[in-house]
């Protein structure tokens, strides 16, 4: 039971509640990294390390912070990660610090690290809050690179800098400009919810099969 | 599993509040200056490396390097140029012969300011070659000012008497022509006035060829000669 339960929490920040197809939270990000399948990657690694650390210690400490100033510790907690993340980055892989630029201090605003915080480190214990932040984070991740993957194909005709055409392919420029987030960003929603409405309709479809059948 | 609802209603004092405050922000405080220090060596490693690459890159024959101040009217050698300080880099060759200047350059290019290295021989009064530091043009058209290496050899003999011009692809003949890049016209204009920006504001801080300032040895120390 309490193994069902943690995993469940992961799972659901994958596919139900994914924080960028279902919340739609986090755009900012989304939208100015994801030109490359790399540096999508970097980001949602960087993510998930500030959204798990983060998780880990409000959820330790929820008794000890008095809500009043309960914001404040979650910034500050939060920062410290993203401060720790952005040397790391810079000291290891300074290419991809380069790319990712400003977009890496900007981690502190992302608002799905603090609501992540406020809607559920916050009021749970330590491992539930650890496995919601680590299933948010994936899916994140996961959003992060299907988003860059695509734009990637597309406006560079090529998967992490390995080109999959030949040289008769004709970039789409505009892909890898931020017009090309807004169009990718646009056309995975629509897929989602239509998945969504499609998946809505089958169970409805079922419930109505049922009661006809107990009917008759 | 239900929020503790009792805990949140409590009202605590305000001692209380500014103690979590300070002991977070100190903790905070130390991690911080923790991860600092410890990436520190690192970081510097790497911009270090970076430079030197880009410095040998430009200055073909380049095996040893300083970086040169202007001080007083004179190309004084520094190990540790100050902050905000006009640098440029000496390259030397192998037994120790002056080869030319690596000089840094910046200015505004068509989305945000563009850094750049290149290469100069002042005896020939010739670039000898260029690379990109820093850019933000656009991807696919103005990035091409570091991605098209037609553009990128235009620098490798370039002369800078009078100054560099850019010219229309295709048009350059004399050696001080630049052929713009088609679709990047902003960028590439950027680049040669950045260049010829460079080189007149150091026109009168350089000596005169052949008095370059030698190499010294590090086992010598790395200060050279101040004021």
């Amino acid at each position: 039971m309490k193994k069902n339960e943690s995993y469940e929490e992961f799972l659901k920040g994958i596919w139900r509640d994914n924080p960028v197809f279902a919340q739609v939270l986090g755009m900012c990000p989304m939208l100015a990294v994801t030109n490359s399948a790399v540096n999508a990657i970097a980001m949602g690694m960087a993510t998930m390390f500030v959204l798990v650390g983060s998780s880990f210690l409000v959820s330790t400490f929820r008794n000890v912070i008095p809500k009043q100033v309960r914001i404040s510790c979650f910034i500050i907690i939060i920062a410290t990660f993203v401060t720790i993340a952005d040397y790391t980055l810079l000291a290891l892989v300074p290419g991809v610090h380069k790319e990712l630029g400003a977009f890496i201090p900007l981690i502190v605003a992302n608002c799905l690290i603090l609501g992540r915080q406020e809607a559920f480190a916050s009021r749970y214990p330590t491992k539930l809050a650890v496995m919601d932040a680590l299933g948010m984070a994936c899916g994140f991740l996961v959003a992060l690179f299907s988003l860059g993957a695509v734009r990637e194909i597309l406006g560079d005709g090529a998967l992490f800098g390995v080109k999959l055409f030949g040289d008769s392919f004709e970039p789409w420029v505009i892909m890898i400009l931020p017009p090309g987030g807004f169009l990718t960003l646009g056309v995975i929603l629509l897929f989602f919810n239509w998945f969504k409405y499609k998946k809505d309709e089958f169970l409805d479809d079922v419930a109505r099969a049922e009661r006809s059948g107990a009917d008759g | 599993m239900s929020p503790d609802t009792s805990k949140l209603n409590a009202q605590p004092s305000a001692l209380r509040l500014v103690l979590t405050l300070a002991v977070a922000g100190l903790i905070s405080g130390v991690a911080i200056i923790g991860i600092y220090e410890s990436t520190l060596p690192t970081i510097t490693a790497n911009k270090a490396r970076e430079l030197r690459e880009a410095v040998f890159k430009v200055l073909p024959g380049v095996t040893r390097m300083q970086a040169l101040v202007s001080r007083d009217g004179d190309l004084v050698v520094v190990s540790e140029p100050d902050k905000d300080e006009p640098v440029v880099y000496g390259g030397y060759d192998d037994t120790g012969d002056f080869v030319g200047y690596a000089m840094p350059g910046a200015g505004p290019g068509f989305q945000d300011t563009i850094a750049l290295l290149y290469g100069y021989k002042p005896e020939e009064g010739l670039v000898v070659g260029m690379e990109i530091l820093e850019s933000r043009e656009t991807p696919g058209l103005g990035d091409k000012i570091f991605k098209d290496e037609e553009f990128v050899a235009e620098f490798d003999a370039l002369s800078v008497r009078p100054e560099i011009v850019s010219v229309k692809k295709g048009a350059g003949t004399a050696p001080n022509e630049v052929d713009s890049i088609t679709g990047a016209t902003i960028s590439s204009k950027a680049v040669v006035r950045i260049i010829n920006e460079t080189h007149a504001a150091w026109a009168e801080r350089l000596p005169p060829a052949g008095k370059e300032p030698a190499i010294v040895e590090p086992e010598t120390g790395g200060t050279g000669a101040g004021p």
